[in-house]
């Protein structure tokens, strides 16, 4: 299948651009982001606390078969603006890459398609470079396990 | 003991990218990849033993001359470096794709 997702990543830079069409009207694209449930549900992660406001703040937690935390993050909204933007700090815990900064933008292409604008933005170089390696070395593959284990579920 | 060195060092630095640039399209002594740069030869020697280090850079003995090339299958593992990554996005935008399209707001 052909993967819709782009990712732009130049060397040398400290943020990387993250661009997806969706099949999705902007309103539905912006929910999943907004409303916790759904949002959970996608990013494969308990959502603790979604305050989907201008100084809301959040955490997420995924915790392991016998619920112990693997995964804690947390981040602050600096901006909210419904089916247009979100700019959000993002930072994960208990781990060395710090924070980094998210500009999301959602932009209406037809009453049905929409446009997911990633813009983040990393302490440094290094630190970008480190967490996009992140999948490469643990995570993808405890992703794809939980990917698997969700959808097992529904079936 | 030589730090071990990390492909991803290898390319944070400039010169190291351009002389990869240089050596896409051709095989090199180093003395013909210093003489492309305003850089002290010493300073691009450096580099190439980096890149050299990395296997970024294969060596070929041409009679006297030793001769730089670009090793692609290790290139390739730079490239993709970023494909997990961007599986990952991939997954979850298809899943949330999916979920809002089953989506019935609760009126």
């Amino acid at each position: 299948m052909e993967r819709k997702t782009k990712i732009n990543a130049e060397d040398g830079k400290q943020e990387l651009v993250i661009t997806r069409e969706f099949d999705l009207p902007v309103e539905l694209l912006f929910k999943a982001h907004a409303d916790p449930e759904i949002l959970g549900q996608w990013m494969g992660t308990k959502v603790l606390k979604l305050e989907s406001k201008k100084h809301g703040s959040y955490q997420f937690e995924t915790t392991d078969a016998q619920g112990n935390p693997v995964f804690r993050a947390n981040g602050v909204i600096h901006a909210f603006s419904p089916n247009a933007k979100i700019i959000r700090t993002f930072e994960m815990e208990n781990a060395s890459f710090g924070v980094q900064l998210e500009i999301l933008t959602f932009e209406k292409l037809t009453d049905d398609t929409s446009r997911l604008n990633i813009h983040s933005i990393y302490e440094s170089n290094a630190l970008r470079d480190q967490v996009m390696k992140l999948p490469f070395t643990q995570g993808i593959n405890y992703a794809h396990n939980r990917l698997q284990e969700i959808v097992g579920k529904l079936k | 003991m030589n730090l071990r060195r990390d492909v991803f060092q290898a390319i944070a630095d400039p010169t190291r990218r351009a002389i990869l640039l240089l050596l896409a399209s051709q095989s090199l002594t180093a003395g013909a990849i210093a003489s492309k740069f305003d850089t002290a030869r010493p300073t691009i020697s450096k580099h190439l033993q980096i890149l050299t280090e990395c296997e970024l850079l294969g060596q070929e003995q041409n009679g006297r001359e030793i001769y730089y090339h670009l090793n692609a299958k290790k290139m390739k593992a730079v490239a993709d470096f970023i494909e997990p990554f961007r599986n990952m996005w991939d997954d979850r935008f298809n899943k949330l794709e999916t979920i809002m399209k089953k989506y019935k707001p609760k009126k």
